[in-house]
């Protein structure tokens, strides 16, 4: 885990005040003419049964601030404790390095393989830098560029989503925000290698989508998925902001939720606490179930596994027929 | 008779044929040039103004009646129905805005698709109902476009998709935006079939209609005036706090930035599509 300290969220607040109790206690224990080692541990199981306790039973709208939590892992973070040789390859060869979607050659367990991600700023510097995690075009095109590259050599493409959205700004707009989302989409549906999808944060609409076509789409136990965001959604259909924890409750925005109406593969468990608590843990549990979705179609020829993936596309939906 | 007229009080039933596109009042003002115009002079003009030809917003059934040679045109996917997957509830619950639009429009959703011809070049053609729930796309729209392209493969046919959308429906969450991935993945089968696909982007086309299959029309055509984006320029501005350029998002502006192909005045649409169409299928032109 980071050596920075643990933000606590507003409904972590009794973990936040065992924690710093155990704090203080650590703190005087050097002076403390009586062993309170014990009162230590004590409390530190109490704060983990406690973690658990609240972890269990998370409403969306909370898990949409665990998947927004500032020190959740980002995809540089799985990048280095799932992949090796990892080369980052830069540009959409047209207009700019976009820096709020990363990617890039690597090797998994050995195998060279592609990886694409969304990727956000941990300080205000790099926040910026990264856009917040909302890419222009030109970075769903580098993305685009890459994907073409995996099928030139016949590797696999594991893509890490976690954005709020495509940036919506004047920019994006003129050099065609819609087109370069649409055209991947079109790409992925018709890529001749694997493509392995993991929702590890947000989970944000359309420019969510355009890399998250997939052969398996798994999402973290605390990551959301959506449409919209639940602030978006909120304000249009409740006209109010302040109704997003209902907007994310009706909306489906959990993986629990959207592995029950079958729209994703799997939930992949996060440490007790969320992935926040422990990069390496939360990466090894991920690079499990990467292992056991990639193993599931890499025995496929390209034409089977485009096959399988269009008939998975043409299945999304829910609708009655009714003939006249 | 349709599940629909049997369902219908009997004051709402919509006559057989087109239902008109301007629904009541004798005088309509141009919201562009403020010109107040006799109602049937409009409809008579393709619900374009003639005085500024400002292109009014037009039903989806008015559209293909305009688009479509009289004869042997037939629905496809209309036995296709909505559904309501998350038990959706907000101020109103979904079932009851479906209700609710359904009362308004007499469509069961917001695509129509029909077969038919241009100037006697058979095509298939998907239209947009922007007036149930502001042309969204959900499931059914998605199935509806997707048995419109089979439709198209299965007889070796053009497929046109005609939009006026506010992009995905939020009200069936995650299914409507896998909508965008399913609609775009069908398309990409015209294109093993070297079939044509042409776009025409009306207003509004936005958010994930405009970032799905929209732009990836083998010609993209706009309406003129249309608005055509991503975000909204309401988001736009919120986001990055400064004024919208005039025309901003506007055909006019998209074809500067080279965004679509052309901007076909309405009345003309007819002519262009069957030459656009006779040409891509390397057969001669229609008189």
């Amino acid at each position: 885990m980071p050596a920075m300290k643990t933000t606590f969220l507003d409904f972590e607040q009794p973990i936040a005040e065992l924690e710093n109790k155990i704090e203080q206690l650590r703190f005087v224990q050097d002076d403390s003419a009586v062993d309170i080692s014990e009162e230590i541990s004590r409390l530190e199981t109490k704060s983990q049964s406690l973690t658990k306790e609240i972890y269990g039973k998370l409403t969306p709208w909370q898990i949409a601030l665990v998947a927004r939590h500032p020190q959740r892992p980002y995809t540089f973070d799985y990048v280095e404790h799932i992949f090796t040789d990892f080369e980052e390859l830069h540009g959409d060869r047209a207009f700019a390095d976009d820096h709020a979607i990363v990617g890039g050659l690597a090797r998994f367990n050995g195998q060279a393989c592609m990886v694409i991600g969304h990727q956000k700023g941990r300080d205000t510097k790099e926040k910026i830098h990264r856009n917040f995690g909302m890419p222009r075009p030109e970075g769903y095109r580098k993305a685009m560029r890459l994907m073409k590259l995996a099928e030139k050599f016949g590797m696999p493409v594991f893509t890490f989503v976690d954005t709020p959205g495509a940036y919506p700004g004047i920019d994006a707009e003129e050099r065609g925000q819609s087109e370069a989302i649409g055209h991947n989409l079109y790409v992925m549906a018709e890529l001749k290698v694997p493509l392995i999808t993991t929702i590890i944060g947000e989970g944000g609409s359309g420019g969510a989508l355009a890399i998250a076509v997939g052969d398996a789409v798994l999402m973290l136990q605390h990551s959301t998925y959506s449409v919209i965001s639940p602030e978006g959604c909120a304000s249009i259909l409740w006209k109010s902001a302040d109704k997003a924890a209902d907007a994310a409750e009706t909306m489906g925005i959990t993986a629990a939720r959207l592995k029950t109406l079958g729209l994703i593969d799997r939930v992949v468990t996060e440490p007790t606490g969320g992935a926040h608590r422990d990069h390496r843990a939360a990466a090894l549990s991920l690079k499990k179930a990467l292992q056991e979705a990639l193993k599931q179609v890499s025995g496929l020829s390209p034409e089977e596994l485009v096959e399988r993936r269009f008939e998975r596309l043409m299945s999304y939906g829910k609708f009655k027929e009714q003939l006249n | 008779m349709s599940w629909l007229q049997k369902l219908l009080p009997p004051k709402i039933k919509r006559s057989e044929g087109a239902k008109k596109s301007i629904p009541e009042g004798l005088w309509t003002k141009c919201p562009a040039c403020e010109a107040v115009l006799y109602a049937t002079d409009l409809e008579n003009n393709q619900s374009v103004c003639p005085k500024c030809s400002h292109h009014h917003r037009i039903r989806a059934r008015a559209r293909l009646d305009l688009l479509l040679d009289p004869e042997g045109r037939f629905e496809i996917g209309a036995e296709v129905l909505p559904l309501d997957p998350l038990k959706f509830k907000d101020s109103r619950r979904y079932i009851d805005r479906l209700a609710a639009a359904n009362e308004d429009t007499c469509e069961a959703d917001a695509m129509v698709v029909m077969q038919g011809a241009i100037k006697t070049v058979q095509v298939v053609v998907a239209c947009f109902e922007f007036d149930f729930l502001g042309g969204s796309m959900g499931s059914v729209v998605g199935e509806r476009f997707v048995r419109g392209v089979k439709a198209a493969i299965e007889q070796q046919l053009p497929f046109i998709c005609i939009t006026a959308t506010g992009g995905a429906r939020m009200q069936e969450g995650l299914f409507s935006l896998m909508q965008m991935a399913k609609t775009t993945a069908a398309v990409t089968q015209l294109s093993q079939h070297q079939l044509p696909f042409i776009t025409l982007l009306t207003d509004p086309t936005m958010g994930g209609v405009s970032a799905s299959f929209a732009f990836m029309g083998d010609v993209v055509i706009a309406e003129p005036g249309a608005l055509i984006g991503f975000a909204g320029p309401r988001v736009i501005e919120q986001t990055v706090r400064e004024r919208l350029p005039e025309g901003f998002q506007r055909a006019e502006f998209l074809i500067e930035k080279g965004a679509v192909d052309m901007i076909v005045d309405r009345r003309e649409l007819r002519d262009r599509l069957a030459s656009l169409i006779t040409l891509l299928q390397r057969v001669p032109a229609v008189q």
